[in-house]
């Protein structure tokens, strides 16, 4: 009967006001922390923020994490969005990079035309399909997806590492990695832009935020996208309109797991033009946190990955700026800005809340 | 122990008032329950009852206004203080532990020590005083889970009773019950009455208010808006006073002019996930321009059988036709290709299952039928405005209040919630419709529209399934009635023919011979 409603906050205070003081009351505790630690937190800080944005150079480098932050961050929104909390982003990304490099490596004869689209497709399509396994297991054997997919990540670095070593290592090299791939391979960088050569960020930038683009039409503006939606609100809304759950997790899991490809485009195509082991670099872990923050929206997921692609590159920067400051502030940041954003999200709510309400009226 | 009428009330309350944020539940209420007797509140959804009912059991604290408990003021701060001061409340969803015994449930809280024994065997003796005291008879080492709802009922007064309960407040306490259990449980109120217990009972339903209190307030919008003897008044000057107008009279029926059979079932079985099965071996044939009215127990089968018949479930053996053609078996068998094919269905569980509780009501009113072109704009992608407009649309046609698309479902009141749904449905203009308590938790004002709106469906001619637990709803409604017992229809009777006490032996599983024989209760 009478509840007590919801206290709603604007659109703004919510998306945008929220996330920002969540991130400087994580500032803020670093700062106190280093002060504690007897370190000079204006000093990390100033290098942290100049490290990442402070020239072209770290723009650009700041732009080429993000991007695989954003890819895996909309892998794991999308499931999200479906009820489904995918943590295997990593191995996906992993799957999808042994297609990447399969297709490169095969494809050499083909021009830069015809091997890149291959070569994205055929990453997509791994990573989909490494995806989809556990969805079906989860659709058709209610073997639980996190637990599933948490396992797939074990499976994928090991085939990597079988195949980087045993099979597709280059001959005669010492180190597990496979021979570069044709320069047909190459995804441009963004120098056009303006961006110094020596900044990875590639064409796998724009391809991000269209994905992101795709991915907001898809969920919020189809009717496939809205059945999405209400199976992730709800199992038994789902039933009641008869929305296939089954194929609708096999399907979403494919998508989540095609997404997260995006990070082995990223990195293969755009920067490293090899296959090597390790090179998802946690990305897929780092994109709950992402997903996280940006609420499950790909503006939001964007947004994010901006912000912890230029913690990456800030905190690479501050190791050598600063180098008596222990390089794990950063990851102290990164913890910080995660668990008051997510874990601690609603923390500062009510306050301001009641700060809203007192200039109100 | 009878007070003598010089005593104090046993609880006054004076100027409360209580907001949830933009809601005034409570506005300064007033209500003075003398001791010894039963005083019902009635009250719409929404009216603030429950609120004003938790208050007094310490669950949420008053902003102002003050509380006296035999004539002394008290501050009751949670439910520890309102047992100490013997207030105890029987909540509408039991707050048993379905795996341990009677006994165990009773002493949950009154363990009287640190050694469980002791206490128990005191408890059992006070089990065995109360039941002979109050009727309140229940085998203390049953387990909850295999108790029926009546004698589980019993066992919450009894956990009330063993911890010095001398006001217990019931809410709504006869939702879940037959007829005769609910007979059953007045009689447990006089002698708890006669003891020189208080009680006070929420409720709905005037009809047991007229039945069993001495005196009842009514509260319509957060405020008391009448108190009156119950000897002094009547049920419709009560419900007038709980909506705050005239209460329209019955919708009139007209002869049902049955069609053609639209939805056919032969030898349905339904198993659960246990294996368990629910609905086992139901014929139905639902024609078009009739009601056809399942009545049944909370549990019984229905909602399974309501289910399979909307395609939500499959069932494990028999057949269903719809419209003439066979949709089971066959592969297509799903809710969507259900709908498709012209059938219609409100779920029993709107919060469950027939609504998306963040979404807007918008978003809610194409649930199910969001595939349509009619929804879509450039490029074939969804269209917000022309989902905006249909739910407005739908919501001023169908007087869902307030019309705004744009607000989130959940926030929407029950009945709206109910009305958005069935407008939603029929909208679509079914062959047949299936509708799950169509007027569960919705106000007196809402089941008066929400009845005229099936009763339209059926002069159209539309084929139309009710299932619902309330008697008076399926009285007013259809035309034939199958009564389900355990998973299989234990009589059909035609509208005409059916009595409430005829249903309601049935609905307990005693048989159609014995039925008819049997006296009709009051």
């Amino acid at each position: 009967m009478s509840g007590a409603p919801a206290a709603a906050l604007p659109h703004w205070v919510d998306l945008a006001l929220l996330p920002l003081l969540n991130l400087l009351l994580a500032l803020a505790i670093t700062a106190g922390l280093m002060l504690l630690t007897g370190n000079d937190p204006v000093v990390a800080l100033t290098a942290l923020a100049m490290g990442s944005l402070g020239s072209a150079d770290a723009v650009g480098y700041t732009l080429y994490y993000a991007t695989d932050m954003a890819f895996a961050g909309l892998a794991v929104a999308v499931a999200f969005q479906g009820g489904l909390f995918n943590i295997g982003a990593e191995g996906q990304a992993v799957l999808a990079g042994i297609g990447v490099a399969l297709a490169a490596l095969h494809g050499e004869a083909l021009p830069a035309a015809l091997l890149l689209p291959l070569a994205v497709l055929a990453g997509a399509a791994c990573g989909a399909a490494y995806a989809a396994v556990p969805g079906w297991l989860q659709a058709r054997r209610g073997s639980h997806i996190v637990i599933t997919t948490i396992m797939f990540n074990f499976l994928a670095a090991s085939l990597l590492v079988y195949l980087v070593v045993n099979v597709l290592i280059a001959p005669g090299s010492m180190s597990p990695e496979t021979r570069r791939f044709a320069a047909a391979a190459d995804l441009p960088s963004l120098s056009a832009l303006g961006f110094p050569s020596s900044a990875p960020v590639n064409l796998a930038l724009p391809l991000a935020l269209l994905a992101a683009g795709a991915v907001w039409l898809l969920v919020w503006r189809t009717p496939w996208g809205y059945a999405l939606r209400v199976a992730g609100e709800s199992a038994e809304v789902a039933r009641y309109a008869g929305i296939d759950q089954a194929r609708m997790t096999v399907l979403v899991m494919a998508l989540s797991g095609a997404l997260a490809s995006g990070v082995a485009v990223n990195e293969l195509l755009g920067a490293q033009h090899r296959l090597l082991l390790g090179f998802t670099g946690g990305y897929g872990f780092t994109g709950i946190a992402v997903a996280l923050m940006g609420r499950n929206h790909p503006a939001g997921v964007l947004l994010a990955a901006l912000l912890f692609g230029a913690l990456t590159q800030g905190g690479a920067e501050l190791a050598f700026e600063a180098p008596d400051v222990p390089t794990e502030i950063v990851v102290l940041i990164q913890g910080l800005v995660i668990l008051l954003t997510g874990a601690l999200g609603n923390m500062l709510r009510p306050a301001l809340l009641r700060a809203l309400r007192r200039r109100g009226g | 122990m009878i007070l003598p009428p010089e005593a104090p009330p046993a609880i006054e309350l004076r100027g409360i008032d209580k907001r949830f944020g933009a809601v005034h539940a409570c506005r300064t209420v007033d209500l003075r329950v003398e001791a010894g007797t039963i005083h019902g509140i009635v009250g719409e959804n929404g009216a603030g009852k429950s609120t004003l009912m938790a208050i007094m059991h310490g669950f949420y604290q008053a902003d102002a206004g003050e509380i006296l408990v035999r004539g002394q003021p008290a501050a009751i701060r949670g439910s520890r203080d309102a047992i100490r001061l013997g207030i105890d409340m029987v909540h509408q969803h039991f707050m048993l532990v379905e795996r341990l015994t009677v006994l165990e449930n009773v002493l949950l809280g009154a363990e009287g020590g640190a050694r469980l024994a002791p206490g128990a065997a005191r408890a059992r003796a006070e089990l065995a005083r109360l039941g002979d005291a109050y009727g309140l008879r229940v085998d203390p080492q049953a387990r909850i889970e295999d108790l029926s709802v009546g004698a589980q009922q019993r066992v919450e007064i009894l956990k009330a009773l063993h911890r010095g309960a001398q006001i217990l407040i019931l809410d709504e306490p006869t939702g879940v019950l037959t007829p005769q259990e609910a007979d059953d449980l007045f009689r447990v109120l006089r002698a708890l009455r006669t003891q020189g217990c208080t009680v006070l009972l929420i409720t709905h339903k005037l009809r047991e208010i007229m039945a069993v209190t001495d005196r009842v307030s009514v509260m319509r919008a957060g405020q008391m808006v009448a108190h009156r003897d119950t000897a002094a008044t009547s049920a419709a000057e009560l419900g007038e006073l709980m909506i705050g107008r005239r209460l329209l009279p019955p919708p009139p029926r007209s002869a049902p002019q049955p069609g053609p059979a639209l939805l056919e079932a032969r030898g349905l079985v339904v198993r659960d996930a246990a294996g368990v099965e629910r609905v086992r071996g139901i014929d139905l044939a639902l024609r078009g321009g009739e009601v056809l009215g399942i009545i049944g127990l909370a549990g019984n089968g229905q909602g399974e059988l309501l289910e399979t018949l909307a395609g939500m479930r499959a069932p494990d053996a028999g057949e269903i036709r719809l419209r003439g053609r066979a949709v089971f078996p066959g592969r297509d068998f799903n809710a969507a290709a259900l709908r498709r094919l012209g059938l219609g269905h409100v779920p029993e569980d709107r919060l469950r299952s027939g609504l998306l509780s963040r979404a807007s009501a918008a978003d809610t009113a194409i649930l199910g039928y969001q595939g349509d072109p009619a929804y879509r704009g450039r490029l074939g992608l969804l269209s917000p405005g022309r989902i905006a407009g249909h739910g407005a649309r739908l919501m001023r046609g169908h007087d869902v209040r307030p019309p705004d698309p744009t607000l989130r479902a959940g926030l929407l009141s029950g009945g709206n919630q109910q009305k958005l749904i069935l407008a939603r449905e029929i909208e679509r203009d079914p062959s047949v419709l299936l509708v799950g308590q169509p007027t569960r938790g919705v106000d007196i004002g809402g089941i008066d529209a929400i009845h005229r709106r099936l009763l339209a469906c059926r002069a159209a001619g539309k084929a139309v399934l009710v299932v619902s637990v309330e008697l008076d709803e399926i009285l007013a409604l259809a035309d034939r009635i199958l009564v389900m017992f355990d998973g299989r229809v234990v009589g059909e009777l035609p509208a005409a023919e059916a009595t409430e006490g005829r249903l309601g032996l049935l609905m307990a599983g005693i048989g159609p011979e014995r039925a008819s024989a049997a006296p009709v209760p009051a």
